[in-house]
């Protein structure tokens, strides 16, 4: 095919000089009815955004002004004690979280992301069963959570895996949960991955799987990492699940993985905000700080990964 | 070239994670302080929302002094934590109610022997909102607005109680859950029946702050709530005298104390598993539980323990150990 290079810079030029007079031509001319309608359109929109900005400055301001007193070191390095509420915190808590969801993460990074993989591009779509299981995963994303955490009680603690009341049960249950939110976000997002771009690979002789890791991974890593941070905010945020699956709510000793009793941050903000003594309900504002601190702290990172292969793709 | 990268990329986000645990849980070594004694162990507790305040200062108090011990309290209510107690998987139970037929049978299918000790007095107190001019209720009246099948839904449909202005106002109810310990106590001793209650109450789980909430901020309101949620909440609301048919009863520490107010008055109890009494660590946690037990109700905001009742308790322990 012969471009003809002369010819077509000029050509676009002339098709971009039509269309703004065209636009311009219908906007000089907009009836005062028209611009009304703008305005109030707009308007809709912004207000749309102010409510759904609203209730979170809402809660961020009233925890700031009520937990105030609290925001010190001990929030962080103090256990929690019912006898001096003054100087009590979240550190068995937060250690609790951290290793809930580091499990969790562990555990839906591989799991989701190889379930994404197999559906887009490995099953056959004509096929009913593949059809179902996609049904099905759209459907289990609606599910509401305690219905997860009675499935954890049954077969996580108890039943077949008998884990116990420990963090990691707290974590697999936790990564049902989440897990078809990071499917259906991995696979949009590998479905956003050019088609030329697996054909190239395939056709310079690549094998299916080396196309997949080298090309397809990579181009859609930034939507899967959205899918994560979305799932990993959801998880830290659980607690009805938790409390049938073994979160409790006092702990003074370090938590670990696979033994003994662990708490998580909503566990505890919900007990302590439930409190009649005043104390507890300034410790509770503080701790709903504390924890979309560390919330914030967990999904930066993903963040900046996020937006490091974004760049690089872009280039 | 990109393939390696990612491997790392994947390789740090999954272990992030678990240095920052492993580094917080080392940052602390010397917390354990200097107890002094060699006892080791852990003790799970679960059970009633009620009692588990009280079981952390008691746990709290027990480890300053013994620090090898763990104690953790959950709080499943009464009921929940009854259904772990007989399955094995918890060491005791706190209990705002005593151990029911059919919980004891599934202990019993379980093999796990239990024994209880009442470890503080409680009352539940009806409350209004404070603009409320009632001041003494009656079991009949109560049981009026509350029974099963209860028509009552303005404050002028009860019997034989004149609010005045209030009269039209809608009667909104506040109650805990079904899994709550006070629930069961409550619909006993007012309905007649376990479980026995109207239902187009607003449930409040096992949050007995959000009953104060809701009465502080309707003048048509009423709940009912344990002792340490009326104490503390101070001019919020209003607890209403009982008369069980001898005169108006005042929900206060002495009355509760001497068993006058009735029939909202009650014990709340530990239910401890013979398993888990095997070791000395639970054995000497129940006698410290009760030792200091003015000092334990004192901090949690309860009705400590008559003489006697320490005396009772203290015979039951023993007879546990022995």
């Amino acid at each position: 095919m012969v471009i003809d290079k002369g010819k077509r810079p000029q050509r676009s030029r002339l098709a971009v000089a039509g269309a703004r007079a065209a636009t311009d031509s219908i906007f000089a001319t907009s009836s005062r009815s028209d611009r009304i309608g703008n305005v109030l359109f707009r308007s809709l929109l912004l207000l749309g955004m102010g409510v759904a900005l609203l209730g979170l400055v809402a809660i961020i301001l009233w925890s700031l002004v009520e937990g105030a007193p609290r925001l010190d070191a001990e929030l962080i390095t103090e256990g929690p004690s019912s006898i001096m509420p003054e100087s009590a915190g979240y550190r068995t808590a937060i250690l609790g979280t951290l290793w809930v969801i580091g499990g969790v993460v562990l555990f839906i990074v591989p799991v989701g992301v190889g379930a994404a993989i197999y559906l887009e591009e490995y099953a056959d779509k004509t096929r009913w069963w593949n059809r179902a299981i996609e049904v099905n995963i759209q459907n289990l994303a609606a599910v509401p959570s305690i219905v997860f955490g009675i499935l954890g009680l049954a077969f996580i603690v108890r039943g077949p895996l008998s884990l116990g009341f420990v963090a990691a049960a707290g974590s697999f249950t936790l990564s049902l949960l989440v897990l078809p939110t990071v499917i259906l976000a991995a696979r949009e997002a590998i479905k956003a991955v050019p088609n030329s771009t697996r054909l190239g690979s395939l056709g310079l002789g690549a094998t299916k799987w080396q196309t997949i890791w080298h090309h397809v991974l990579p181009g859609a890593l930034p939507g899967i990492l959205t899918g994560l941070i979305l799932s990993v905010s959801r998880a830290i945020g659980e607690s009805a699940p938790l409390l049938l699956v073994g979160a409790v709510t006092f702990v003074t000793f370090d938590p670990s993985f696979l033994e003994g009793q662990y708490s998580v941050l909503p566990v505890q903000i919900y007990n302590y905000a439930g409190r009649p003594q005043e104390e507890f309900r300034v410790l509770a504002a503080a701790g709903v700080i504390l924890m979309l601190a560390v919330l914030l702290t967990m999904n930066s990172f993903a963040i900046w990964l996020r937006n490091h292969y974004e760049n690089k793709n872009a280039r | 070239m990109i393939s390696k990268k990612w491997l790392q990329v994947a390789g740090v986000a999954g272990v992030v994670p678990f240095i920052l645990t492993a580094c917080g849980g080392n940052s602390d070594g010397g917390d354990g302080g200097d107890g002094g004694s060699e006892l080791s162990g852990t003790i799970a507790i679960d059970g009633s929302s009620t009692v588990g305040p009280l079981s952390e200062v008691a746990a709290e108090m027990f480890m300053n002094e013994n620090s090898g011990v763990q104690v953790s309290v959950a709080q499943s209510g009464t009921g929940g934590g009854f259904e772990k107690f007989c399955q094995g998987e918890t060491d005791m139970n706190d209990a705002s109610r005593e151990i029911k037929d059919e919980e004891i049978a599934a202990c019993e299918e379980n093999e796990i022997a239990f024994e209880s000790v009442q470890v503080a007095n409680d009352a539940l107190a009806i409350v209004v909102n404070p603009e409320n001019p009632l001041e003494c209720i009656t079991v009949d009246q109560a049981s009026q607005i509350w029974n099963e099948g209860s028509t009552v839904s303005t404050w002028g449909d009860v019997d034989g109680i004149d609010v005045g202005d209030l009269s039209g106002e809608d009667i909104t109810l506040y109650g805990p859950g079904s899994s709550s310990g006070t629930f069961d106590y409550f619909t006993d001793a007012i309905n007649g029946e376990e479980g026995v209650i109207r239902n187009d109450y607003t449930d409040i789980g096992e949050d007995d702050q959000a009953a104060v909430v809701g009465v502080e901020g309707d003048a048509g309101a009423m709940a009912y709530i344990p002792y340490s949620y009326f104490t503390e909440a101070g001019d919020a609301v209003k607890p209403l005298q009982i008369d069980a048919g001898d005169g108006c009863v005042e929900p206060t520490l002495e009355n509760v104390q001497d068993g006058s107010y009735t029939p909202l008055g009650r014990g709340l109890f530990v239910y401890a598993s013979d398993v888990a009494l095997q070791e000395q660590a639970a054995v000497d946690f129940m006698n410290f539980y009760i030792e200091n037990s003015d000092q334990i109700t004192e901090t949690a905001g309860y009705v400590p323990l008559t003489e006697e009742q320490k005396a009772a308790a203290n015979e039951q322990i023993e007879s546990l150990t022995s």
